[in-house]
């Protein structure tokens, strides 16, 4: 195996869930300036794909960084299962207190998926939608990747 | 330094075999993709070459010249080809996806001498890729 390179395997998720961006911190105007439409009181909600990418050294038995059916258990069990037709705002406790923008969602999905034991969690990306996608790798700034 | 990446799509069959596992661990660990017959995908392979753009061209390197490279290196062995039996390069491993990135790097590197290989990244299927980088590399920005 060549320890010059650096192997990832990256695996995409889909969910759906709603969600609304309003904190208790600001005025119901200043709300509506910066969140504009996002701020409506009954939510909205977005289809999201969750990009997962993981990296270790290859097995030579098996030729994976991961076995597939592990990393989907986990990420099905830690994240789609708890995100997947809910309500961001109401049903996950982290967005109690937090705006559920994607930036926090990346933030979130990366903290429950880091401690998957098979591999090292490089970074979780989210596209809210087709058009917009955030990334988080942790503090590990070689996670960032373009 | 300026990133450029160039796309390409193959077709390959390939399976899931260790001889060195019992039939029964072989099922359990490789699911489906241990049908012995083999099964095939559409492989979306994406490389990226970073470098200064020549100050004459305005290139990194010719795309026509990384064209090519990938038409040699790559659609030439893999294309409608068995990655089982008919890539030496991968020879007593599985095939799996990280495997096969690591074999078109090997392949790649070498061959790219204007600028300097930065990523491979190879699509089994839209919802399954691996990603290959040199390792140490790194810094935030570019790759």
């Amino acid at each position: 195996m060549s320890s010059a390179l650096k192997v990832e395997l990256g695996r995409r998720y889909r969910f759906s869930a709603s969600h609304r961006l309003h904190t208790p911190h600001l005025s119901e105007v200043e709300n509506y300036r910066v969140f504009g439409k996002c701020s409506n009181p009954y939510g909205h909600g977005h289809n999201y794909v969750v990009e997962v990418s993981v990296s270790g050294d290859i097995d030579p038995a098996t030729g994976m960084i991961a076995n597939l059916a592990d990393l989907d258990a986990f990420v099905e069990r830690r994240v789609l299962e708890e995100f997947d037709h809910k309500s961001l705002n109401e049903d996950v406790p982290a967005f109690r207190d937090t705006v559920p923008t994607t930036e926090n969602l990346c933030i979130e999905i990366f903290q429950r998926l880091k401690s998957f034991p098979k591999a090292k969690l490089e970074r979780v990306r989210v596209e809210e939608t087709g058009k917009n996608s955030f990334e988080y790798a942790g503090e590990n700034l070689e996670g960032n990747r373009p | 330094m300026v990133l450029i990446t160039r796309k390409i799509e193959f077709s390959a069959s390939h399976l899931y075999h260790n001889p060195n596992l019992s039939a029964e661990e072989n099922r359990r660990i490789f699911g489906k993709c241990n049908n012995p017959h083999g099964h095939g995908h559409n492989y979306t392979l994406e490389v990226t070459v970073g470098g200064e753009p020549d100050p004459v061209t305005g290139m990194v390197l010719d795309l026509k010249e990384l064209k090519g490279i990938l038409e040699r290196e790559v659609m030439q062995r893999m294309d409608h080809r068995h990655l089982n039996y008919e890539l030496p390069e991968l020879a007593g491993q599985i095939p799996t996806t990280e495997n096969i990135a690591r074999v078109i790097w090997q392949l790649l590197d070498p061959k790219i001498t204007r600028g300097k290989l930065q990523r491979v990244r190879l699509y089994e299927s839209p919802d399954l890729f691996a990603d290959c980088y040199r390792n140490g590399a790194a810094t935030a920005g570019n790759r």
